[in-house]
C-alpha cells in the first residue's frame, strides 16, 4: 500500500538508493540558508536496462558529479543531511557516488 | 527534492497552532522538461515563493527543518526558488 502511494507520487521507489544519470543543473539564488553552496543537480533513475523510469529528481551532489554521469543516489533525508556535511538540512536527497560500471545477472540466465 | 511550479496560494484561518503565520502554496510538480508530473500539492514555504515561480521543495521529515526550533506538521516545503536549469 505504501509502495504504491510513493510510486503515485513520484513514480519512483523513495526511501532506497538508486543508479540514476545526472541530466542538468539547477540555478537558485534564493533558497534554504542550510542549502547555500550546495550543487544542485537534477538526477534521472534509470532501470538496470538504462531505461528513464519515474520523475526526474533534484539531488545535492557530494561528489563532484557531472552532467551526463551515472551516479548513485540516496533517497532519504538523514542520509543526505550526512553527505551535505550539515545537520537538519532541509535535502531528501543526495548523489553519493559515482558509477563505474554495474554487473549483474538475471535469474535463471 | 523535486522541481515544481506554484499554482497558488491556500488560505486556512482554523489550522494547526504550529502552522500560525505560515504560507501555503498549491504546487505542481514537473518533469525536467517543464511538463507536470503527477499530482498538484500544498507546500510550505520557507523562501518567499510566489504564484507562477518555478521552486523546488523537499519531502518528509526534513520538510520541517527550515522551521527550525518551531516543528510545523508539514510533509513538503518549499526550500528554493529555481532561476534556471540546464539540461545537457
Amino acid at each position: 500500500m505504501r509502495r504504491s502511494l510513493e510510486l503515485s507520487i513520484t513514480g519512483t521507489w523513495r526511501n532506497a538508493v538508486q543508479i540514476a544519470r545526472v541530466v542538468g543543473t539547477v540555478v537558485s539564488t534564493q533558497k534554504n540558508r542550510k542549502l547555500e553552496g550546495a550543487k544542485l543537480l537534477l538526477v534521472q533513475p534509470l532501470t538496470l536496462q538504462d531505461e528513464p523510469r519515474g520523475v526526474a529528481l533534484l539531488a545535492i551532489d557530494s561528489v563532484g558529479a557531472g552532467v551526463g554521469e551515472k551516479v548513485l543516489v540516496v533517497i532519504e533525508g538523514k542520509a543526505a543531511g550526512q553527505a551535505l556535511g550539515r545537520k537538519a538540512a532541509a535535502v531528501d536527497a543526495a548523489i553519493i557516488g559515482i558509477v563505474d560500471s554495474v554487473d549483474y545477472q538475471l535469474e535463471g540466465e | 527534492m523535486q522541481l515544481a511550479r506554484v499554482l497558488g496560494e491556500v488560505v486556512a484561518t482554523m489550522k494547526d497552532a504550529n502552522l500560525t503565520g505560515s504560507t501555503l502554496l498549491v504546487v505542481q510538480p514537473i518533469a525536467a522538461d517543464g511538463s507536470d508530473a503527477g499530482r498538484t500539492l500544498v507546500a510550505m514555504d520557507s523562501v518567499g515563493a510566489g504564484v507562477g515561480e518555478h521552486v523546488f521543495f523537499v519531502r518528509g521529515r526534513e520538510a520541517a527543518f527550515p522551521f527550525y526550533p518551531a516543528e510545523p506538521p508539514t510533509d513538503a516545503t518549499i526550500v528554493g526558488i529555481v532561476d534556471h536549469w540546464d539540461l545537457a
